[in-house]
């Protein structure tokens, strides 16, 4: 069984770095149109922080309700991208053509700005709860048999 | 980045990737591994592709050896070594002909921004050139994974979903699939 470290330096470091994760995380999301990064390296961030807690303080106290659902939120994702790809077809353009997605007063450029950080969002989300989900996955099973 | 620096990063992996195998203690060899990933980071940082950089550093220092680590508590702390010669012998030759195949392989590669190598004769050229005219996306590595390969994207964040529910389905709890 994982237990939760007792250490106070673990506990500080934890608690310390978790919201700097997570803003690092957002950063590298919103900024991954002009700086290396994107919804890959931001899921895996957010993941991480996630994680984080658990593995410094104990399931307990943690967002132990996504234990389970953690798996629908990266359904989730994937529907978003398609979501945003699919809104131009419909409209008579071109599959995942950000220039043609329905945002009205808004520049082409935008266009595009806004449709690739929403499947961004996408991807971020699939990949944090998918890397979540696995987590909470292994440590469910080593706790069911009892190690 | 000098030519010194290479050296010394590639020197750094090489002995790391050695010391990730030849460790007994398993919990040392994946955080010898995650120090191996950590040096490749950099190296690829180096060579110029930050974007290849960040997701070793993330995935292959981060996320990788964190599930390695809770790996390990569902099993022993201890490598053990097969007893049998035979075994033994498959393994050394089999990774010794894969070895020799990527060392056969590795000849045929380009020099690192050689203008004649066929990968930047292709289609590179065009996205380093037109891809802020025709996409409007400062970073042209964004540009070609969310715009001109979107819809590969969109297949890898599947694949990464689909590992996910694998995971989920082969290590769920038991009492889960009588209900």
């Amino acid at each position: 069984m994982i237990r939760p470290h007792d250490s106070v330096i673990v506990h500080t470091l934890a608690r310390v770095f978790t919201p700097i994760i997570q803003l690092f995380a957002l950063y590298v999301l919103i900024h991954g149109h002009d700086s290396p990064g994107g919804g890959f390296q931001a899921g895996t961030l957010f993941a991480a922080s996630v994680i984080l807690p658990v593995i410094a303080f104990g399931i307990q106290g943690s967002l132990a309700v996504l234990e389970r659902r953690a798996i629908i939120l990266g359904a989730v994702g994937i529907l978003l991208y398609a979501g945003i790809g699919l809104l131009p077809l419909i409209l008579g353009g071109e599959f995942l053509n950000y220039g043609e997605l329905p945002i009205p007063g808004m520049e082409t450029s935008a266009r595009r700005h806004w449709g690739i950080l929403g499947i961004e969002t996408g991807v971020t989300l699939t990949v944090a709860a998918t890397a979540v989900s696995i987590y909470y996955s292994l440590r469910e099973r080593g706790e069911e048999e009892g190690k | 980045m000098t030519l010194f620096d290479d050296y010394l990063l590639l020197l750094l992996s090489v002995v790391t990737a050695l010391g990730a195998v030849f460790v007994r203690d398993l919990l040392s060899g994946v955080l010898t591994l995650a120090a191996y990933s950590f040096f490749l980071a950099l190296l690829w940082a180096g060579l110029g592709a930050v974007d290849v950089a960040f997701t070793e550093a993330v995935v292959g220092a981060g996320l990788s050896t964190l599930f390695f680590l809770v790996a390990l508590f569902l099993t022993s702390h201890q490598e053990e070594v097969h007893k049998r010669l035979q075994v033994r012998m498959v393994t050394l030759g089999s990774l010794g002909v894969l070895g020799f195949l990527l060392l056969f392989g590795s000849v045929d590669l380009p020099v690192v921004g050689d203008p004649e190598s066929l990968p930047s004769k292709h289609v590179s050229s065009h996205y380093l050139r037109k891809s802020l005219e025709e996409t409007d996306t400062p970073n042209v590595v964004t540009a070609v994974l969310a715009d001109y390969r979107g819809f590969d994207t969109l297949g890898e964040t599947t694949v990464i979903f689909t590992a996910g529910i694998g995971c989920w389905m082969l290590l769920r709890r038991r009492d889960d699939s009588a209900t």
